[in-house]
């Protein structure tokens, strides 16, 4: 085998002389035959010709036998060469396919790399899918924390887990050298660590032991934290860190590649000394997940966890009645949120991939049909359809991986870009995208496709082949009507990629139609120049009600008086967060069944609605004069009003907690209209407001209203809190405008809608492309025929007819079969459409309309070129 | 014009060898011996004949060398080798046993 390679290494090196050598022998055969003739009688002349015709043909001898000896890379390169020739002689041809195809393909790549950060990366853990995390789950919580003593008893009745860890998010006052700041941070249970199977890069984690309240406070810190706030610096270990008022000292620093989705913490502590909450039944705070034992499933694991949990509601009913138990992978949980978005954009960036393949698969076959002469000549030639074929597998490889070797550097620069499209503060929760990039997945699904791709367009010249004769071919002569097989293949090829066009665009439209309704959605408060911060009083010793009072009336006076404040405000959760902090309630005087109303309940500064600019319904506001020393009052919302005082006045009513302790009585003063408190797609529900002066909390959310930009105010805003008290904490600095654009439903529409629009539109111009494709090649086709149409008589208006009737019938089928295929496809986006249905009408026509329009345009120009024929012209060209 | 006798399919190599194992000779000496030999039944065609000595020359059954004819033409001469020899023998034995199964097939008929 080896002597075999050898010589055909040694023939290639010296080729020249082979095919001397093998000429010169070939020669010598035919002389010798022409002699034997000549020897039998015939005439020189005759001799000749007959040796001729028995050798046959001298080069296609020659090459079969230089085929036995030659690599098959010779041939290879042979045929490169004549690809490279090929695509440089029909430049534009060549730029069109290879633009459209690292299109798609940039576009696919990228979008891919980002599936694969989500979906296949593994987690940074120890084999993280036998990880999973564990809720308590209620008729009106499907994904609830468990309460401590909970938590304990899951862990100890188990046996499907092999660890059963527990963790809760919290926020640290970290005394740095920059002052007071507030850090994230979460409580983790000892064996936390242990569980995921991370074991730290500096120093250690924690073990059961740290998490004992006689244990040393120690914290962990992450290698991002290490960097930007330590500097990286080597003595970290054993280093004191005052983390609200207390002394920790550092036992480790995570691995670079750590990340917990579910708390971008930068400390993590143990959970310690259980604060009074934390040690009763009824007080659900913490987060649980656990290590599934090698051979335990998750159902049989679930299973357990829901009989522990009959077992508890038994024994506690008064704190578990109604409480089960659900887990689900924890790769689910992590990723659940962003899985449909990936989705919806992943089959966008295939389908404009599938467009792109399309457009330029009709581009062959236009071309095929123009290389037919030169086809047909070269299998006159002796060329067999082997090698034909193969002429076109090279001419697609080319193709192919010279688009690749745009696309693969686009999507690179792509990745980062659509990276930076994520705010920051989304961003915490998906940590796993940072790793993004051109990873062996996704160089494989980029292998993957350029395969296919490569297949797609080296099979469809042959198919072009092996459907027409040759011969058929040879009598036509590349000349005459367009190729009947090109009219009915090509169009509906053009058919197919306008109706995947109409699919895109009617998703786009969609979206775009969703994100509107989002963002056109009652506030019901006024969201300009408006900042919003929290100020964090934990550590700074603000325990008692009146402290807190004087604090907020401090920080009230000390920013109003600032130059450029219009109003300042502060309330216990600002709107366009959530529909939580509910409390129950009870109207006196309704009759009561036993019900547990829930309502939303803000504790707000007297002056909040007008800072808000809220709009009052009824009644009136709460005042500065309604203090602690004063009856309590409320203000209701309009949704209140309307639930639980149907046909009645709300104002004047007393309501107050289930048990309606005289301690929990209040009097409705007023009706405020519903001030959006939940993100922008929740429902409006009933909210109840107290004054922060009789219902006095330590959560201050401070609202600002600005003269101008609310940005630029932000840094002097926090120094006026930090010369009120140096103490205090800052974060959560917002504008509010901000708030509204990237809140979690606002942020996957509007990432989904600008993708899916720039797929669409891609698809939109291919789709186009390739109409106008198909109607220029059929006119430059049908010159002939069009020319003595109108030598005998046809006006210029049935010309039009003629072609714009074509092209108007492919466009038809596309935008039907689209119209077919856009509303189950529009399915697929139902969880991330709002206000709007997925086969809403206007959408649906005006998509359809316009690129109907698109069609008539790109039809529209190759139509005149027909209608201005000169028939004298045509005539005469043959 | 009737059609010209063909060989066997997969017996041009065995012709080839068994030809050269007579000594060495040149292409277009191979061609005339079959033909002469087979009286005139066998023809080996020039498009099979050249890309096959190709063939023999990888497997290292055959060696060529330019050498002076009769007539002072220069001419490539081929020449059996060693395993060259070795294989003219195998194949003579694949192909009789081929040939007996034929026989047996047909007699049963």
């Amino acid at each position: 085998m080896l002597l075999r390679v050898l010589r055909k290494l040694q023939l290639l090196i010296w080729r020249g002389r082979f095919q001397r050598e093998l000429g010169e022998e070939m020669a010598f055969h035919r002389e010798q035959v022409e002699a034997e003739f000549r020897a039998g009688g015939m005439s020189p002349e005759q001799a000749r010709r007959l040796a001729r015709r028995q050798f046959g043909n001298d080069l296609q001898l020659q090459e079969q036998t230089q085929d036995v000896v030659a690599f098959r890379l010779e041939g290879m390169l042979q045929d490169l060469r004549f690809a490279v020739r090929q695509l440089r002689k029909n430049p534009a041809f060549a730029g069109t396919a290879v633009l459209v195809l690292a299109l798609g393909m940039a576009a696919s790549v990228a979008i891919f790399a980002f599936v694969d950060a989500a979906l296949l990366q593994p987690l940074p853990y120890h084999n993280p899918s036998r990880l999973v995390v564990a809720y308590e789950t209620t008729t009106s919580c499907r994904d609830c924390s468990f309460s401590y003593p909970d938590y304990l008893d899951f862990k100890k009745t188990n046996t499907s887990f092999s660890s059963f860890e527990a963790w809760d998010a919290s926020v640290y006052l970290w005394r740095g050298p920059e002052g007071v700041q507030a850090v994230r941070s979460a409580h983790v249970s000892g064996g936390f660590f242990r569980s995921l199977g991370v074991t730290a890069m500096l120093g250690r984690g924690f073990t059961d032991s740290d998490d004992m309240p006689a244990a040393p406070r120690t914290v962990v810190l992450t290698f991002g934290t290490w960097q930007s706030r330590f500097g990286g610096r080597p003595d970290i270990l054993g280093q004191s860190l005052i983390l609200d008022n207390l002394p920790y000292s550092v036992i480790g620093v995570l691995p670079r590649e750590f990340h917990f989705a579910m708390r971008a913490a930068e400390f993590f502590t143990t959970i310690h000394d259980l604060n009074h909450c934390q040690q009763s039944r009824g007080c659900q705070v913490l987060e649980g997940f656990g290590r599934l034992r090698d051979g335990v499933s998750l159902d049989a694991a679930m299973a357990e966890m829901k009989t522990i949990a009959a077992r508890l509601e038994k024994e506690y009913p008064e704190s578990n009645k109604g409480r089960s138990a659900r887990l689900v992978p924890l790769r689910d949980a992590i990723v659940g949120d962003i899985r449909p978005t990936l989705l919806v954009l992943s089959s966008g960036a295939g389908l404009l991939l599938l467009i792109a393949y399309v457009n330029v698969a009709s581009l062959l076959l236009v071309r095929a049909e123009s290389r037919k002469r030169e086809t047909v000549l070269r299998g006159v030639l002796g060329a067999s359809l082997g090698r034909l074929i193969r002429q076109f597998v090279t001419e697609g490889v080319l193709l192919v991986t010279v688009a690749a070797a745009f696309a693969i550097p686009a999507a690179s620069a792509a990745i980062p870009w659509l990276f930076s499209l994520i705010p920051e503060r989304r961003l915490r929760g998906m940590p796993y995208f940072r790793d993004a990039g051109l990873h062996p997945h996704v160089l494989l699904f980029a292998a993957v496709i350029s395969l296919l791709a490569v297949v797609v367009f080296s099979v469809t010249p042959v198919l072009r082949l092996s459907l027409s004769s040759l011969r058929a071919d040879l009598a036509e002569g590349g000349r005459g009507s367009a190729g009947t097989l090109w009219k009915r293949f090509g169009s509906n090829l053009v058919a197919a990629e306008l109706a995947i066009a109409m699919v895109l665009l009617a998703s786009a439209g969609l979206l775009g139609k969703s994100l509107y309704r989002m963002f056109h959605v009652d506030l019901n408060f006024n969201p300009a120049n408006l900042a919003t911060l929290e100020v964090d009083v934990q550590g700074a010793g603000y325990e008692k009600s009146d402290q807190l009072r004087m604090l907020s009336q401090r920080l009230l006076e000390h920013i109003s008086a600032m130059p450029g404040v219009v109003s300042v405000a502060h309330t216990s959760d600002l709107p366009i967060t959530c529909n939580c902090s509910s409390t129950e309630f009870r109207v006196l005087g309704h009759p009561w069944y036993g019900e547990h109303d829930k309502v939303l309940q803000r504790q707000t500064s007297a002056n909040y609605f007008k800072a808000l600019q809220a709009r009052l319904i009824a009644g009136r506001f709460y005042t500065e004069a309604d203090d602690s020393s004063k009856p309590r009052v409320a203000v209701v919302n309009r949704a209140l009003a309307k639930l639980y005082f149907p046909g009645e006045d709300p104002v004047g009513r007393t309501i107050g907690d289930a048990e309606l302790s005289p301690k929990s009585l209040a009097q409705v003063i007023g009706v405020v209209d519903d001030v959006r408190e939940g993100d922008l797609v929740e429902p409006l529900v009933p909210a109840l407001y107290y004054s922060f002066n009789q219902e006095t909390e330590g959560t201050l959310f401070l609202v600002v209203r600005t003269e101008q930009d609310t940005a630029l105010m932000r840094p002097s805003l926090v120094r006026a809190i930090h010369q009120v008290d140096p103490n205090l904490g800052v974060r959560n600095e917002f504008v509010m405008a901000d708030r509204i654009n990237d809140s979690p439903a606002a942020f996957l529409n509007r990432s989904s809608a600008w993708l899916v629009g720039g797929f669409a539109a891609s698809a939109l111009l291919l789709g186009a492309i390739g109409l106008y494709g198909v109607v220029a090649y059929s006119v430059s086709q049908r010159t002939r025929e069009i020319g003595v149409r109108m030598a005998l008589g046809a006006q210029r208006g049935a010309v039009y007819r003629l072609i714009l009737g074509q092209a108007g019938s492919v466009a038809a089928v596309g935008i039907v079969v689209g119209l077919g295929c856009a509303v189950p496809a529009a399915a697929l986006l139902r969880g991330l459409l709002f206000g709007v249905q997925s086969w809403d009408a206007p959408t649906l026509i005006g998509v359809a309309l316009a690129l109907g329009i698109c069609a008539l345009v790109a039809s529209y120009l190759p139509a005149r070129r027909a209608a201005s024929v000169d028939p004298v012209e045509a005539l005469r060209a043959e | 014009m009737g059609k010209k006798p063909e060989l066997l399919p997969g017996t041009l190599d065995l012709m080839i060898l068994k030809t050269l194992s007579r000594g060495s000779m040149h292409g277009y000496g191979m061609a005339a011996s079959i033909k002469r030999v087979s009286g005139d039944v066998l023809t080996v065609e020039e498009g099979s004949l050249y890309p096959a000595l190709q063939r023999l020359l990888l497997q290292g059954w055959v060696k060529a060398a330019w050498k002076l004819t009769e007539t002072k033409r220069r001419a490539r001469y081929y020449t059996l080798t060693r395993e060259g020899r070795k294989q003219l023998g195998e194949e003579i034995s694949q192909y009789e046993s081929m040939i007996a199964a034929i026989g047996r097939v047909l007699q049963d008929v």
